[in-house]
């Protein structure tokens, strides 16, 4: 199976199930090594079914201050695109089967080598890549790395793209496309913006590809919200900032099946 | 996006052109080149340029692409940004005979293009009074955001602003805040408010990521107004555009007897941190094939430590790579982490550098070299002492090139400076520099 595949049979579950899949996001290297793996794996036995691996960068552009500080720290530690595969191998090799989007910026990426960093995050058991500063006219070269690879390309949306840019996009997309829930950068908020349902139906129109839901989502209470929407429910810095301190682990656990009940609500009809 | 085609038209009847050479004819082809032409229609110069953003912005890039290029075939509004570019800022700004200068090294005869006496002490305005009405006459935009590294783009944005009754907020770092502060209470004073950015080395760098971030936030009601060549297109063109009024001035003044040496330069030389003085002096003279063009790059402590911000200079850390929009030289480690960059100047405390200026040195057009921090404080005596002009200290690396070019070229022979900023700003850190005089 490729990892394209491993990921569209989440969704299909998912949707035969009428609910929406919990996709958590963890930076890499935060706040260590050895937190990470047991983050990630706790993550994974309290309902996470797809992951987003954070490749710290030092310039994080779309991320507010909550992950910028993760990824600062996982890069003090000295962690590089190497340890993040090295540890998705780990992870692999503890058993883990939940699909692994590797997300990180482009230049550490084309740092590495396009065509190198598909087949060893293949190799190491990535299954998708998502990456923010890199639109699909820009993408060429790692769109068909990727396609030879099996990897699936997520891109985004953001509320601003105009029908044209949907259509562009989605035709660019596989496995699920990434919609940014606010004209913003990440980080847990209070309120989810009240427009979020229209533009999920915008987007609806335009593709039959699955649509997870990210930025500005840390509660049960607003993952329910986006599952009865949108076929997946991204949490990102809601979670990382959990992950701070000795009781790390357990709190992202609580957090993390908070999170997983939000999005298996079922659906109505 | 008509006024798109129509720009983008030359370039692609160039390509044409070579298309229909015989391939094995280098010379012809190379000779051919139309460098004016670029970039492409998607933004690129070659392989550099483009556009490296979130998704949340692209709409935002391509209507300001939109209006930009018809901008510049709507008479109005050229009309009005040159009367406010005659009447507001000063221009043209004169060029002056170092002749003391000249002197002293014995070569080349030495001109200076002074941009030190625009309105606000330096280039800077010309880009930030063009996109501020670009934004006021052209966009359904209120707000300003802008980033500022040695304070002149943030001085000159708020002074936009101010004139044109537009909310600003200058993001600058923290470090760049204490090293000048002058420009920061100047700033306040024109009405701007200033957000000290504390992430990352504090510099330049850092205060564009937040500048971008309070963009892709605030993207329906406010206009980026990106202050250097850098960034994802249409930036690097469109303030190459707004400054490129520099290099058409000195090229009408240094033609004409009166204002000039009566004759084309043999050399200009500009600094580069983004690069936006010298591709602005530089453009208009591409098509002038005796003219070398110089940029003149941080050499900060020396390349060997790795603490300047020499992206041509440094093989090791210096390498094509994605930075804040653009792909471009960029200061970068093994990993593709951005490098920590030093220089005494904070104009050119910068991992990147403008994407045509990579793609012009590619073409053997432009060269680049660089100076030191130290040469760079010896430029600001010299020019201080011998012509009574203060140089900014980025400007200042443009004048202590001169110090290895000039007395290398004849009498007959004449060099043309870029001094982008005049020297006020600095004083604080010179005074820290070289102590009691």
């Amino acid at each position: 199976m490729t990892g394209l595949e491993r990921i569209n049979s989440v969704f299909a579950r998912a949707r035969a199930e009428r609910r929406a899949v919990f996709m958590p996001y963890h930076a890499m290297g935060y706040p260590d090594r050895a937190q990470t793996l047991a983050i990630v794996q706790t993550l994974g036995e309290h309902g996470a079914e797809l992951f987003e691996i954070g490749i710290p960068h030092s310039d994080p552009l779309a991320d507010g201050p909550t992950i910028q500080t993760a990824t600062y720290t996982a890069l003090t530690q000295g962690t590089t695109v190497k340890d993040c595969l090295a540890m998705v191998r780990e992870l692999r090799a503890a058993g883990m089967e939940q699909p692994f989007c590797a997300m990180t910026y482009y230049n550490p990426l084309f740092a590495y080598g396009v065509q190198r960093f598909v087949d060893d995050a293949v190799a190491a058991g990535v299954d998708g890549l998502i990456v923010p500063d890199l639109p699909p006219e820009e993408a060429e070269e790692l769109e068909a790395a990727c396609r030879a690879a099996g990897l699936a390309t997520i891109y985004l949306l953001a509320p601003t793209s105009t029908d044209e840019r949907i259509r562009a996009v989605a035709a660019h997309s596989t496995g699920f496309i990434y919609l940014v829930s606010v004209t913003g950068i990440t980080g847990a908020r209070t309120e989810l913006p009240p427009d979020l349902a229209d533009f999920v139906a915008r987007v609806r129109r335009h593709t039959g590809l699955p649509l997870a839901v990210g930025f500005g989502i840390g509660t049960g209470e607003q993952a329910a919200a986006v599952a009865g929407i949108a076929d997946g429910v991204i949490v990102g810095s809601a979670l990382v900032k959990a992950a701070a301190g000795s009781d790390g682990v357990e709190r992202v656990a609580a957090l993390s099946d908070e999170l997983a009940r939000g999005a298996h609500t079922s659906r109505p009809g | 996006m008509d006024c798109a085609n129509i720009m983008y038209d030359s370039h692609r009847s160039q390509t044409r052109k070579l298309e229909s050479l015989p391939m094995n004819d280098q010379s012809v082809q190379q000779a051919k080149i139309n460098y004016t032409a670029w970039p492409d229609e998607s933004g690129h110069f070659g392989p550099y340029g483009g556009k490296f953003v979130p998704e949340t912005l692209m709409p935002a890039l391509d209507e300001l692409e939109e209006v930009y290029l018809k901008s510049k075939h709507d008479k109005e509004f050229q009309a009005e940004l040159d009367g406010l570019l005659r009447t507001f800022v000063g221009r043209p700004t004169p060029i002056t005979y170092a002749r003391r200068l000249t002197e002293h090294f014995g070569g080349a005869r030495i001109y200076i293009k002074r941009e030190d006496l625009a309105h606000t002490g330096a280039h800077k305005i010309n880009n930030a009074l063009g996109q501020a009405l670009l934004m006021k006459r052209k966009m359904a935009k209120t707000r300003i955001v802008a980033e500022t590294g040695a304070g002149q783009h943030g001085v000159a944005t708020a002074t936009a602003a101010a004139m044109l009754g537009i909310e600003c907020v200058v993001y600058m770092g923290t470090v760049d805040m204490a090293r000048q502060e002058p420009n920061v209470y100047r700033m306040r004073l024109l009405g701007t408010e200033v957000r000290g950015v504390e992430s990352g080395s504090k510099t330049l760098k850092d205060a564009i990521n937040d500048a971008i971030r309070d963009w892709v936030t605030n993207v329906r009601s406010t206009h980026y107004l990106l202050g250097s060549a850098l960034g994802p297109h249409p930036y690097p063109t469109m303030v190459r555009d707004f400054q490129s009024v520099i290099g058409r001035e000195a090229l009408r003044q240094m033609l004409d007897p009166q204002d000039g040496p009566g004759r084309l330069p043999d050399a200009i030389v500009a600094c580069v941190g983004g690069g936006s003085n010298a591709i602005g002096i530089f453009h208009p003279f591409l098509e002038y094939d005796t003219v070398r063009l110089i940029g003149v790059e941080a050499g900060g402590r020396g390349i060997e430590g790795g603490e300047h911000a020499a992206r041509f200079a440094d093989p090791k850390l210096g390498r094509l790579g994605v930075l804040q929009g653009t792909k471009s030289y960029v200061m970068q480690d093994d990993d593709g982490q951005i490098a920590l960059t030093h220089s005494i100047s904070a104009g050119l405390d910068y991992a990147s550098v403008g994407p045509e200026h990579a793609w012009l040195r590619d073409q053997g057009r432009t060269e680049y070299t660089y100076a030191t921090d130290d040469a760079a404080l010896e430029g600001v005596k010299l020019l201080s002492r011998l012509e009574g002009i203060i140089p900014a200290l980025e400007s200042a690396h443009a004048v202590a090139h001169l110090v290895t070019l000039a007395p290398q070229m004849g009498k007959d022979e004449v060099i043309l400076v870029n001094l982008s900023g005049r020297g006020d700003k600095d004083l604080g850190t010179i005074m820290k520099e070289l102590g009691t005089l």
